[in-house]
């Protein structure tokens, strides 16, 4: 019983990241009509720039989150101005084609700048909290920390699109492009603003994983087909159902180490996303953004 | 550099670009045919490597293998095998859009990766599977010269192949599809069958071009089949050539070889505590290169070029 419980904070804490990455994916997907091949490696990107504000400012990973989701969003906006939005007209899969080689790209970056060894934040260990009213379990307060940022971030997101203006125009492009256009949204400024949420977010996911973890070039490649999966399994272009998508796999692939060997956890994920894609491929949720 | 060293390394970029230019054609019957974005061709090759190992290695305590089986029954083995992986996976994805079939592909690639990683009794996991024989052993072909010969008959013999198939009617119902899926539709093709037949297809020559690349090598390991060396430069080739030209996939093989090799033989001249980074640098050249041909010429160097049709009335006219 002990174990469940634990495992279902690892399984949150994993959610929560994956929920931040996965409602990237999500929107973009929505809005550009693209899955986005990239996220994996903003992640990356995102962690490693939470490193080096670190190293330069001499910020806690804490303090650095909000920079690094600043830095990720701006080269978000950025690749998307140079790269993107020039073959954005062509079919979209030459996107998807330019997204996977963006995300070598990016890869290979941050290996020139950083070196390929494994990092870490903050050396030294980190004492969880014993909660004896919970049967003994043991909660790491970088733990409680990430669920809770990650909360705030989704609260956010959620007042912006369902309060704002821009976060409306977002909704009503996803939900169906051509009448959007008709009605005079701007669509540039809708696009850009999906991209500043989504490098942001994958920014904050980046540097929970490296708080949670360590920092390696292939970090967020390797959360890519969890990511992936959460938004299959919410429904494509559907911010909320990434989010329970996220924590439905994060939550899966914990709980799967009680009868699998942990390194056989990716798989949870991919096995969850083929029997979505063979069962139910629009999703659990169909209703709108 | 001397001569016969010149001339080695010229056999051995040959060979290498030989194989490549397999998996690309296979990967243009997908793709350049039919629109099916496969991005797990690392999986297919990963399988066909593997199957042709364990069926032609001699027999080893560590890992299933000590079959001892011939070249060719060793390259039929990895057809086989991927096909019947590329068989399920397109049951799974041949109704599929696009973005779904690449989610799906780059997992099994994964997956398939971590399989060969994890399952040591299967493949000998991390440590590999080394002392992979070459055919036309106690020939006078045994030698790095004789493979380049084989790699360039089934060079060949692919390309023949997929060029009787893309101008033939079933070729033809493939670029329907792709052009105008619910016209071909309405015309009362089977979208489904025809994806999965092309799928299938190029499924088997991704394994045949694995199985050439484990007895050219002689050692498999599962870094061979990161998705970097695996799939990626295997796009690259194929968008740098022309997809949906049988030609400018063999042409994009040699070119995007040549780029790849002649980036080494710069960052060899680094010193050697740079060596990640060196790496590091050509996966960049690559990846911008994939951007500019993108940006500037998405056709690729030889655009497709569709026969003429000439229809029996038009014919007898």
């Amino acid at each position: 019983m002990n174990d469940i419980l634990q495992l279902l904070v690892y399984g949150l804490v994993l959610g929560s990241v994956l929920s931040m990455g996965a409602i990237g994916v999500s929107m973009i997907f929505g809005i550009l009509r693209f899955a986005h091949f990239a996220h994996g490696d903003f992640m990356t990107l995102g962690a490693y720039m939470g490193l080096a504000f670190i190293g330069v400012a001499g910020l806690s990973p804490w303090w650095a989150l909000p920079a690094a989701m600043i830095g990720m969003a701006l080269v978000a906006v950025a690749i998307d101005q140079l790269v993107y939005r020039r073959i954005r007209r062509t079919q979209p899969v030459i996107l998807l084609i330019s997204s996977f080689g963006m995300a070598l790209i990016l890869r290979s970056l941050i290996q020139l700048i950083w070196g390929s060894d494994n990092q870490t934040y903050a050396s030294g260990i980190q004492f969880p909290w014993r909660l004896d009213w919970l049967g003994g379990l043991r909660l790491k307060p970088d733990h409680a920390w990430i669920v809770l940022i990650s909360l705030g971030l989704i609260v956010t997101v959620h007042l912006f699109l369902s309060r704002t203006r821009l976060g409306k125009a977002m909704r009503a492009m996803s939900d169906n492009m051509d009448l959007a256009l008709v009605t005079g949204i701007p669509a540039e400024r809708v696009i850009m603003m999906t991209w500043i949420i989504g490098g942001a977010l994958a920014g904050a996911a980046g540097v929970f994983l490296g708080i949670d973890t360590r920092l390696h070039p292939v970090m967020g490649w390797t959360a890519l087909l969890p990511i992936f999966a959460a938004t299959i399994l919410g429904g494509i272009g559907r911010p909320y159902g990434a989010i329970v998508g996220g924590m439905v796999i994060g939550i899966s692939m914990e709980m799967s180490t009680l009868f699998m060997p942990a390194a056989y956890k990716p798989a949870v994920a991919f096995a969850i996303l083929v029997a979505m894609l063979i069962v139910r491929p629009q999703g659990i949720f169909k209703g709108t953004l | 550099m001397e001569l016969t060293g010149l001339l080695g390394y010229l056999v051995s970029f040959l060979t290498f670009a030989g194989i490549y230019a397999v998996m690309t054609l296979g990967l243009n019957s997908q793709w350049g045919f039919t629109g099916q974005f496969n991005i797990g061709i690392a999986g297919f090759f990963a399988v066909g490597a593997y199957t042709s190992a364990i069926l032609t290695t001699p027999g080893s305590p560590a890992y299933l293998g000590g079959f001892g089986m011939p070249f060719l029954v060793g390259l039929a083995g990895a057809v086989l095998a991927s096909m019947l992986i590329g068989y399920v996976i397109g049951r799974i994805t041949a109704r599929l859009r696009t973005d779904y079939l690449a989610i799906a592909t780059i997992g099994i690639a994964e997956m398939i990766r971590l399989f060969i990683k994890n399952e040591e009794w299967l493949t000998n996991g991390v440590r590999g599977i080394a002392g992979i024989p070459r055919p036309l052993v106690g020939t006078p072909l045994e030698s790095s010269l004789g493979y380049l010969l084989v790699v360039a008959i089934f060079v060949v013999l692919v390309y023949f192949l997929l060029e009787r198939a893309y101008v033939s009617p079933w070729g033809r119902v493939l670029r329907a599809i792709r052009e105008n899926e619910p016209a071909t539709s309405a015309a009362g093709k089977s979208i489904a069958r025809f994806r999965l037949q092309a799928f299938v297809l190029g499924s088997a020559v991704m394994g045949l071009g694995g199985g050439l690349y484990a007895h050219y090598f002689g050692f498999l390991s599962p870094e061979a089949f990161r998705p970097l060396y695996g799939t990626f430069i295997i796009w690259v080739m194929l968008i740098a050539g022309g997809s949906g030209n049988n030609r400018g996939a063999v042409l994009g093989a040699v070119i995007v070889w040549g780029v790849w090799t002649g980036t080494e033989l710069f960052t060899d001249m680094m010193p050697a505590q740079y060596a990640t980074q060196a790496a590091a640098l050509r996966v960049l050249l690559i990846g911008v290169l994939l951007q500019v041909i993108l940006l500037t010429r998405p056709q690729g160097l030889l655009p497709e070029k569709p026969p003429r049709l000439v229809g029996r009335k038009q014919a007898s006219k």
